[in-house]
């Protein structure tokens, strides 16, 4: 009876309602803790596997040697990989192209590679305007990854002891 | 309308020539504009402040992008609704099709017409104006009802019935609320209900009414089709509801409805039992001096965005009824307690109970 009297009681004077008013009120006065993505960004790790890139060493000389490695360990079957004796006599690719439709991002690539020259970036807001535009060829990893080389070395290096 | 008469007066006396039926109809026609344009851009900024103040709820911080803090957001919107395309329905009826959004408008701004603002500031003063409020209110369902039949699809007629049971139900409670304001007050007339609320802010009539005063919120939170009786539009059920198959400048002129009703429904309880356009402040000593430079219509305006913030502050935080749950409501508890409340507002009249009767 008591317990049916205090129900009533409660329900007549909007008590749970109340209490969920409340905490609405709270959090309209709290601090808001968005990021405002394009001027904000949140922390990456140096793990983060990305955007691919070809690397260079600080000569200037390409890093890959078409061992072909990252094309047979890669799951998702994104890499493939033409190669042929530059005229220097080393062994180069002429074809290195990524279907990033096919890339798990998986960082297989990367970790199966000997000269460290795939490697995976932190960018992760590419887009693409066309179909074709998916696959990454020679050219476009060679120039992302001269375009951000300082930022590749430090994540490489703050990860390197990890390894 | 005192006002009205010295800028009529003035116009005579500048151009004499200029009299008559065209005096007339221009007169009326910058009353018209004079409280159109005004509510037009509150409802334009009532939608930024809803997405705001909800956002803020929400822990998000709401359309910020456009303009200097998202100020020009509104302005966007408007935009981008007149410029796209209206798209009719294949087999809708496309004349009934047009007239719902217009029916929905139309009385939605034409119950402005007797709202006063401030003492002898209103468009007219009709003697019957708390009924005239009430009929051109609920001429509104019309248009629901009418946007659900012509869209000739499913979902849009599921919600016009839904919508439509309910605000036949609500108008009931309201009506039935609104009979206790007017024991009180003695009168229909807008003007004169708040005129009796004046002494301060013990004569307002939420003290004597105050369950009254909730049922009334919360049955106006269903006749504006507002969170958490939102049932004619309900997501999860039947996507859109009435709005459906509306696009373009059409939906728009539904979302204007819908939010100068809401604005109306604020001002209407802030009339009823906020003492409307008087200060609080009345009556007590100091104070009264202090804040006596302040006119009635910002009074009016600030009580009125208190109950607009009420709206989203419930719309941020109850999840929808079940429609049968706001059936019970309605003729279960809403009625009834209205009903006994007559009565006891009758007893307090006849036994002269201070200092409202």
């Amino acid at each position: 009876m008591i317990k049916k009297i205090n129900k009533l009681i409660k329900s007549f004077t909007l008590n749970e309602l109340r209490i969920g008013l409340k905490i609405t009120v709270k959090e309209l006065v709290n601090k808001k803790i968005t990021v405002q993505f394009p001027e904000e960004r949140t922390p990456i790790s140096s793990r983060f596997r990305g955007l691919h890139a070809l690397r260079r060493y600080p000569n200037g000389e390409e890093r890959c040697i078409a061992c072909k490695l990252c094309e047979a360990v890669c799951p998702a079957n994104a890499i493939t990989i033409e190669s042929e004796m530059r005229d220097d006599g080393t062994r180069r690719t002429t074809q290195y192209d990524i279907d990033l439709f096919k890339c798990i991002f998986c960082g297989f690539c990367e970790e199966s590679c000997p000269v460290d020259a795939i490697v995976e970036t932190q960018i992760f807001d590419y887009v693409f305007e066309s179909r074709k535009g998916s696959i990454m060829t020679k050219e476009r990893l060679l120039e992302v990854g001269s375009q951000n080389e300082k930022v590749i070395n430090q994540t490489k290096l703050e990860d390197a002891k990890y390894k | 309308m005192e006002v009205w008469q010295t800028f009529v007066k003035m116009v005579h006396t500048l151009v004499p020539w200029f009299d008559g039926t065209v005096a007339i109809i221009l007169i009326i026609f910058i009353k018209a504009m004079a409280l159109l344009i005004p509510l037009m851009l509150v409802v334009a900024y009532f939608t930024y402040a809803e997405r705001k103040v909800i956002g803020y709820m929400q822990l998000r911080i709401g359309p910020n992008r456009v303009g200097p803090k998202g100020w020009l957001q509104p302005i966007a919107d408007a935009l981008k609704l007149m410029t796209k395309e209206i798209i009719f329905p294949t087999k809708a009826n496309i004349y009934l099709f047009l007239l719902a959004p217009v029916l929905a408008i139309a009385p939605a701004i034409a119950v402005w017409a007797v709202i006063p603002f401030d003492e002898g500031i209103y468009i007219t003063n009709l003697d019957i104006s708390l009924l005239y409020v009430l009929a051109i209110g609920s001429i509104g369902v019309y248009g629901i009802i009418l946007a659900g039949w012509a869209s000739n699809s499913k979902y849009p007629l599921l919600g016009a019935l839904r919508s439509a049971a309910l605000l036949v139900s609500y108008e009931i409670v309201i009506g039935f609320a609104l009979v206790t304001v007017v024991m009180i007050a003695g009168s229909v007339n807008l003007n004169t209900i708040v005129q009796a609320q004046q002494g301060g802010i013990i004569y307002w009539y939420f003290i004597p009414l105050f369950p009254i005063m909730i049922i009334f919120f919360i049955s106006s939170l269903v006749e504006t089709n507002r969170a958490p009786f939102d049932v004619v539009e309900g997501e999860s059920e039947i996507v859109g509801g009435t709005h459906v198959e509306y696009s373009g400048m059409t939906f728009a002129v539904f979302f204007l409805a819908e939010y100068s009703n809401m604005i109306l429904m604020a001002v209407l309880s802030v009339i009823m039992f906020f003492g409307g356009w008087h200060s609080p402040f009345e009556a007590i000593p100091y104070l009264e001096s202090v804040f006596s430079w302040i006119p009635g219509m910002i009074w009016l305006l600030v009580k009125t965005t208190f109950f607009m913030f009420l709206y989203l502050w419930v719309r941020a935080t109850f999840p929808r009824f079940r429609y049968d749950q706001i059936m019970r409501l309605s003729w279960k508890i809403f009625l009834p307690i209205t009903i006994i409340w007559i009565f006891v507002v009758a007893l307090m009249t006849q036994l002269q109970l201070s200092p409202w009767f």
